[in-house]
């Protein structure tokens, strides 16, 4: 069987030559979670763009390849990659509200893109629509489908969201930091429900977090990314027995415990950052012998 | 805030005062033939210089008076009114398409086509505005249609940069990274996503730039560079009523209130409409 999503030795630079990521390698299998932790400008978003297709102009592929259900991305056509993308993966956004057209109602803004790109008949498409609000537990579906998304709060519109990425049915949903731009009451709620539709759905997820409460709660796998390299891969359970690398084990350090909040100003430690910045430079060295 | 927001949307006096006038003066000029209780050509040395109806010596059937050639002043300005609208409608319309397609094109894609349009603009702004549209007229020859496309040739720009810099903005978000993971193709995204947010702008701009079409042939038939045949406009009404301003002000002061109120209507009323249909504001 092959993996949902694996990307292979990715390497992506910004226009002045600035690597962004660092030979990346990660697998997401079918219907496991895989958290991708880091820190704020380590890449994250970065990946899931990549993955997404969506990468800004600014930023380019060097080398490494993605594979989607076994199809090479970089192979295909770009209409044909579209549609592979469209119709395999969704996306679970950070901000609720820039991620929803303001001037069009929910409704069709959700219904649409069942009919157009996957071709389904409006009834059909307005039928699993419903459904899927019920699942994220909206019970008052005539309203919300009616409003604009400024009309909903911040919790509704990612519970919109939410339900609008799992309609397709896609195999791949990248989740980027889908809690961050919520009220700390909402962020557990949406975190259970993602779990949830994830479970009943089986769909697999590249989870994009820097909490590591979260990747607790929600992964199977993790990838625990730095200056764009994946400085250590694990299971879950594994990563939080016995972290291997310097820099998870202080990342876990620095991380907030709910019984010490001071602990939250702690940064990472020093000495293991500079160690980072060491490897990375002898990484980057040695990488760019044989790129010029 | 839902109350305020309820509020706001019913009483918006703007909206139906400049909206008013402007339908009042546009059902005027549309049945002009009809509502016109003298012909705006018609010369009676023996009527010359009647003041409006309020003051001695006035006549009825002429309520805002006559011009030095004994026209009556009312009916002129409604037939006036025409030539004012055919040129607001048509000229501020074409502006609008070719600069918001530009502006909208420019924008969403960035890059090359954003740099030569850009660019364009750039040269085009170049000129002033007024002097540019002399010299198109006097290259184009009077008449209604090239008026017309002077000002469409000049004034397309200010769609081109305020639609830009919206698309732009609206590009950046996420909802429009959303349509492209989607599947949706580019031209799809363009029309479908961020078109309908620039819309409350291109409708606000379309009236103002109505207005400023107003102005603008008000100003080039005051120079005598418009419209070659005898037809009134608001223009030329004003440049004879400026000759006899010290024997008729009237002459002068009714057309220059048209002109105002309706250049100031069609801002007010395009800034009401905008506010009306940004979903986010209202
Ligand atoms: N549009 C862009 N053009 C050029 N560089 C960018 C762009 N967006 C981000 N970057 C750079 O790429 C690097 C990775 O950014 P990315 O957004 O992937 O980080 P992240 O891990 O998602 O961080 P955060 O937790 O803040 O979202 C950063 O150094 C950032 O400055
Ligand atoms: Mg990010």
């Amino acid at each position: 069987m092959s993996a949902c999503l694996e990307i292979n030795n990715l390497s992506a630079v910004l226009a002045n030559g600035q690597r962004v990521l660092r030979s990346v390698s990660l697998a997401v299998q079918p219907g496991e979670v895989r958290a991708l932790v880091g820190e704020s400008g380590a890449g994250k978003t970065m990946i899931g763009k990549a993955v997404l297709g969506v990468l800004p102009s600014s930023v380019r592929v060097v080398e490494g390849d993605m594979k989607l259900e076994g199809e090479d991305l970089g192979r295909l056509q770009p209409k044909a990659r579209r549609t592979l993308i469209g119709a395999r993966t969704a996306l679970i956004p950070q901000d609720p509200l820039t991620a929803l057209n303001p001037s069009r109602r929910i409704g069709p803004q959700m219904t649409d893109r069942l009919v157009r790109i996957l071709g389904w008949s409006g009834d059909k498409a307005d039928r699993r629509i419903r459904q899927l609000l019920d699942e994220v537990q909206i019970r008052d579906p005539d309203r919300v489908l009616r409003s604009y998304p400024h009309e909903l709060s911040g919790g509704m519109r990612q519970r919109v969201l939410i339900a609008a990425a799992f309609a397709a049915e896609p195999r791949l949903i990248v989740a980027d930091e889908p809690t961050t731009a919520l009220d700390v009451t909402v962020q557990k709620q949406i975190l259970l429900l993602i779990a949830e539709l994830q479970r009943e759905h089986g769909t697999a997820i590249l989870f994009v977090t820097h909490d590591l409460g979260v990747v607790a709660k929600i992964s199977q796998k993790v990838s625990v990314l730095y200056a764009g390299k994946v400085v250590e891969e694990a299971d879950t359970t594994a990563l939080f027995t016995a972290p291997q690398h310097p820099y998870t084990r202080a990342l876990m350090a620095a991380t907030p415990r709910y019984t010490d909040p001071l602990a939250s100003l702690k940064p990472v430690d020093e000495t293991v950052l500079r160690g980072l910045a060491a490897e990375i430079a002898t990484a980057d060295q040695a990488w760019r012998r044989p790129h010029g | 805030m839902d109350d305020a927001r309820i509020i706001r949307r019913r009483l918006s006096p703007r909206l139906w005062l400049a909206g008013g006038w402007l339908l009042l003066a546009l059902l005027a000029a549309i049945f002009a033939p009809l509502i016109a209780p003298q012909d705006p050509l018609a010369q009676d040395l023996m009527l010359e210089r009647l003041p409006p109806f309020w003051l001695d010596g006035a006549e009825p059937g002429y309520w805002l008076g006559t011009d030095s050639l004994g026209r009556d002043l009312f009916s002129r300005l409604i037939f006036g009114g025409r030539i004012a609208f055919i040129v607001a409608f048509a000229a501020a319309i074409a502006a609008c398409l070719v600069g918001s397609t530009l502006g909208l094109i420019a924008g969403y894609f960035g890059g090359w086509a954003d740099r030569i349009i850009s660019r364009i603009v750039d040269i085009w702004m170049a000129f002033p505005p007024v002097l540019f549209a002399i010299l198109l007229v006097a290259v184009l020859g009077t008449g209604l249609s090239s008026v017309i496309l002077a000002i469409a040739i000049i004034d397309w720009t200010r769609f081109c940069r305020v639609i830009r810099a919206e698309a732009m903005g609206q590009s950046r978000m996420d909802y429009v990274e959303n349509a492209r993971i989607a599947g949706y193709g580019r031209i799809g995204i363009m029309l479908r996503e961020v078109l309908p947010n620039v819309l409350p702008s291109i409708v606000a701009l379309l009236s103002l730039e109505m207005g400023i079409a107003v102005i603008v042939e008000a100003i080039l038939s005051f120079v005598n560079l418009s419209i070659s045949t005898d037809d009134p406009t608001w223009g030329g009404i004003i440049a004879e009523g400026r000759l006899s301003i010290h024997q008729a002000w009237w002459v002068l002061v009714f057309p220059l209130i048209t002109l105002i109120l309706t250049v100031l209507s069609f801002s007010q009323f395009g800034e009401a409409l905008k506010a009306r249909f940004d979903p986010v504001l209202r």
